[in-house]
């Protein structure tokens, strides 16, 4: 009985682990390589909280296999801070309270963050979009989207 | 099946013995190799490639597949490429984001693209594909009136080798294919877009995002000076399939989109129609909004026929 072994790279270290065959990206993230930021909400899809970049692209981690990720670049919220020193978005959502329990937090942060990268002046609308597919249910989504796109702004004049 | 379990390329699972819940995952590197895998077991087969589906019917325990084929290890399946003639070859892994970020590819069919960049979230589009799309086999994907309208073509492989299919020919209904056995899709094909042409697609929910077509129509026309030359009218989740309404794209055909073909237009697409009654909308008003779908969409395609800015 053979399990799979998958190299990948998480937030630019090189990982390996055995996986089955139908364990998702999600739980091998979670289970086998320690990544405890990246949440599951539903396990289908709906709510974002578990959003990762594969080769820089957003996806949900639960729509995918651990097998799939052999040799692909994986970035969770656990590479998101420099050491101590808070990525802007994770600053501002402090500042701006733009968190209560925390679970869809990480998700939300690595979609915005996929954003910022390819639009580093996104309009409120396109945002809005853009996070349509991460759902919160305790903060309300305007303190969430205020605190990306005051950190876009401080982001852009650091620039 | 034996054979091909004992591979490099796959690996099994043995998590519930007692059911039987077993799952071979195969990364094969050719259509054929593919094709052999899906012909030799005797299981459920499920073929790999944005996920978004398969990994919701196996979370939910809806599908278990006994042999998964990835194809995304074989090669040109995440290309775009432009045809010599002018059209267009997708591979079967390209998700919805690479196509909605290709400015070449939307300039010619921005109807077909914006019906693929309805479906789901951000990330959905990360992995979803038309191909899976498609093979779904619901009435109500967003990106098959799209296709259909462009007169899109996909090439089926099987044991028998490849052979080309007009999309409109692979949905059975709902949740099934005409695909055999061991088939595949292995590409897909858009064929040129040529001069003064336009397409667009357009679908109700009652939400502003992130919902399921109640009805969806795709237009698809050419025109010389005002007159429309060539029309296809595509109506989705408003029958057991996707359709083709001829009807409707003769009721446009020879005119400039005047009022008087434009009710005829609706007429014929709500003839069309053969729905269901369920929560997301009755029988009568998907019929009466397939009509107001089909002038509206008629309208843009006609406009970027026109090379206005939409
Ligand atoms: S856990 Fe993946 S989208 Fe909800
Ligand atoms: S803070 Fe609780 S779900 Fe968003």
């Amino acid at each position: 009985m053979s399990k799979i072994h998958v190299t990948t790279t998480v937030n630019g270290d090189e990982v390996e682990y055995l996986c089955d065959p139908r364990e998702t990206l999600l739980d091998c993230l979670r289970d086998r390589v320690g990544m405890m930021g990246v949440k599951e909400g539903c396990g289908t899809g709906d709510c974002g909280a578990c959003s990762v970049t594969v080769d820089g692209r957003l996806v949900c981690s639960c729509l995918m296999l651990g097998a799939e990720a052999e040799g692909k670049e994986i970035g969770t919220i656990e590479g998101m801070a420099d050491g101590d020193q808070l990525h802007p978005l994770q600053q501002k959502f402090i500042e701006h309270a733009a968190l209560q329990c925390g679970i869809c937090t990480p998700g939300i942060l690595v979609a915005a963050e996929a954003l910022l990268k390819k639009n580093p002046d996104p309009t409120e609308t396109e945002l809005r979009y853009w996070l349509a597919g991460n759902l919160c249910r305790c903060t309300g989504y305007d303190k969430i989207i205020r605190a990306v796109m005051d950190a876009a702004a401080d982001m852009r004049e650091a620039s | 099946m034996a054979s091909f379990a004992n591979s490099k390329d796959s690996a099994k699972l043995g998590g519930c013995p007692d059911h039987g819940d077993l799952m071979n995952y195969h990364t094969p590197t050719s259509f054929s190799d593919a094709s052999a895998i899906a012909s030799a077991t005797s299981g459920v087969t499920r073929f790999l490639a944005g996920g978004t589906d398969v990994l919701v019917q196996l979370r939910s325990d809806l599908v278990t597949p006994d042999d998964l084929i990835d194809i995304k290890h074989i090669e040109g399946v995440k290309d775009i490429t432009q045809r010599a003639d002018g059209g267009w070859d997708l591979g079967v892994a390209v998700a919805g984001a690479e196509m909605t970020e290709h400015a070449a590819l939307i300039a010619d069919w921005p109807g077909l693209v914006e019906g693929m960049d309805l479906i789901g979230s951000t990330q959905v589009q990360g992995r979803a594909t038309l191909v899976g799309n498609l093979c779904n086999g619901s009435p109500a994907a967003d990106s098959v009136p799209g296709m259909v309208a462009a007169g899109c073509t996909v090439t089926v492989t099987g044991p028998d080798g490849s052979r080309k299919v007009a999309v409109e020919d692979i949905p059975a209904g709902p949740g099934r294919t005409t695909l055999q056995k061991g088939e595949l899709i292995s590409k897909v094909h858009i064929p040129a877009r040529g001069e003064n042409g336009g397409d667009a697609y357009l679908r109700f929910i009652p939400r502003t995002e992130m919902d399921i077509a109640v009805v969806g129509c795709a237009v698809n026309l050419r025109i010389e000076g005002d007159i429309i030359t060539e029309a296809r009218v595509v109506m989705g989740a408003v029958a057991p399939t996707v359709v083709l309404v001829n009807d409707a794209a003769t009721a446009i055909i020879g005119s400039t989109l005047d009022e008087t073909a434009l009710d005829a237009l609706a007429q014929a697409a709500t003839a069309a129609c053969n729905p269901i009654d369920d929560k997301r909308g009755t029988i009568e008003f998907r019929k009466d909004v397939a009509g107001v779908l089909a002038k509206r969409a008629a309208k843009i395609a006609y406009g970027r026929a026109k090379g206005e800015a939409q």
